[in-house]
């Protein structure tokens, strides 16, 4: 495949940063999304140019650390992967390609298309955990969950952290992450304990962090690559209510 | 408590409950606009509107009607500029996802929406209130003939049109507004959330040709 790329290349988070256009020749269709990315960066070494910082982790969809914004949508023109289960044949010969960092004020750029998502760990710190107390593990089933509520907890569980609600979002909202901690965990009886404090930091560290406001437009859910769904939003609605009220 | 003002969750609870608010409201308003071409007697309608701007009840409906107003407007606006702030760089090939298309152009069918009322305000509103409506005195009661006001208004075009543009981008913003406030209000699941989609559409339809239906008969008829 011979494709045009057009790359979003910034040097630190204070340059201003512009798109650079870059060709490639002979991709194979086969071949992943990230390791087009690779064999352009061996180009660019041997040309004794900086290669495209990216970030990527597991390479196999469950890490949460690869994200790109690929052609006007978050992982790319596929639904339910992320962008490293994302392949070649999703694009055609002489394609031009456009790649992007996530956009956002609570995700600054760090270099070229590596996002800064401090922001998603200051808000699992605000209560996205069961506090224990250490010693044995406690016997498995020893505190019975009914099957719906352990589904709907184990669904919402899926969401590797990777921030494509985020950047999908026209108003860079984290209601999805958020409302997929706040189900995950207060659907549990060990998780039910905290609930409204949980619910009520996670919010105001949201605000407080900068992600705009959810207007249920349903980016996120659409982009999401666990399939995380828009209910888990009315969830976080209904327990933040229930925790303020 | 304090939060419901301060948070985000708060301000858009606030305003989802005056936009279901307004959402009655648009109902009952166009119920009684339809006595004006119902009914061939003007008094009809003329008598209605008496009893409106009357009633003591309705007087304080009104004033919630106007803070609910107010309130949707307002935390809209500070919700919308914080949403803007909150990607300050924009992506170049951007918003390609697939979600409803109206909730993308909720803004702008917005600020049509509150161009309208205000001319809508100072064209009816205001001349009902502190009126120079001619008067019509039946059985020694005074009334405002706000019918005839109506009548001679829609026999001009531009009204019209200007009307029923006005309604349609309404509608475009009750199509998502309706389903979009009961996701806030925390209701969205599978049972209840297509009834809520399908009861949207409905509405809207109803609500833009209830309207529009006023001054198209008046200018054609
Ligand atoms: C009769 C007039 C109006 C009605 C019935 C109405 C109704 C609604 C409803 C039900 C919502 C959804 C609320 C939610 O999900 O929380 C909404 C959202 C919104 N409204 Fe209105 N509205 C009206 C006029 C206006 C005006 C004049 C503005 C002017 C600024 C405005 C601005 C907005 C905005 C920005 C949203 C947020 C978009 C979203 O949540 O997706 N609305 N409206
Ligand atoms: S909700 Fe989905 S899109 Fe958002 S961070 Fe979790 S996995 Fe990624
Ligand atoms: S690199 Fe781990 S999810 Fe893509």
């Amino acid at each position: 495949m011979k494709l045009k790329l057009k790359i979003w290349r910034q040097k630190d988070p204070h340059s201003r940063g512009k798109f650079v256009n870059y060709r490639l020749n002979d991709i194979s269709a086969d071949s992943s999304f990230l390791e087009m990315l690779d064999v352009l960066n061996e180009e660019l070494i041997s040309k004794g140019e900086e290669p495209v910082v990216y970030d990527h982790d597991c390479r196999e969809g469950i890490c949460g650390a690869c994200g790109l914004y690929i052609n006007g949508r978050p992982h790319g023109p596929d639904s339910l992967i992320t962008v490293c289960q994302l392949h070649m044949r999703k694009f055609k010969n002489g394609d031009t390609i456009v790649i992007e960092p996530w956009r956002a004020r609570a995700f600054p750029v760090i270099r070229d298309l590596m996002v800064d998502r401090d922001a998603f760990d200051k808000l699992i710190q605000e209560g996205g955990y069961v506090s224990v107390n250490t010693g044995s593990a406690p016997d498995a089933n020893s505190i019975p969950v009914k099957k719906v509520y352990a589904d709907l907890s184990m669904d919402a569980a899926a969401c590797i952290g990777c921030g494509a609600c985020v950047a999908a979002c026209k108003n860079a909202s984290a209601m999805l992450f958020v409302g997929a901690k706040v189900s995950h965990l207060t659907l549990l009886p060990q998780g039910k304990v905290e609930s409204n404090e949980r619910v009520r930091d996670m919010v105001a560290k949201m605000d407080e962090l900068g992600f705009g406001n959810c207007t249920n437009t349903g980016a996120c859910e659409a982009e999401c690559p666990k399939g995380i769904k828009l209910t888990n939003i009315a969830r976080l609605n209904r327990e933040y209510y229930r925790a303020t009220f | 408590m304090s939060g419901i003002i301060i948070s985000s969750l708060g301000k858009k609870l606030l305003m989802s409950l005056a936009g279901i608010f307004l959402i009655t409201f648009l109902l009952l308003h166009m119920g009684i606009n339809l006595l004006v071409i119902i009914f061939e007697d003007p008094m009809v309608y003329n008598k209605a509107a008496h009893f409106m701007s009357s009633n003591i009840l309705i007087k304080i409906f009104e004033i919630i009607l106007f803070g609910g107003l107010l309130l949707h407007v307002i935390f809209a606006l500070i919700l919308q500029i914080q949403n803007w702030l909150a990607r300050p760089k924009r992506y170049n090939k951007a918003n390609y996802s697939n979600t409803s298309f109206f909730s993308k152009f909720m803004i702008h069918t917005a600020v049509i929406t509150l161009t309208f009322l205000v001319i809508h305000f100072l064209d009816f509103y205001i001349k009902a209130k502190f009126g120079h409506a001619a008067e019509i005195i039946v059985d020694g009661v005074a009334y405002h003939d706000l019918a005839s006001e109506i009548m001679d208004k829609f026999k001009m075009l531009p009204f019209v049109i200007f009307y029923i543009a006005a309604f349609i981008f309404l509608g475009f913003h009750l199509i998502h507004g309706f389903q979009s406030a009961f996701k806030t209000l925390g209701l969205d699941n599978k049972k209840y959330t297509p009834v809520i989609q399908v009861l949207a559409i409905i509405y809207s339809t109803v609500v833009v040709a209830g309207y529009s239906i006023i001054p198209l008969i008046i200018y054609f008829l």
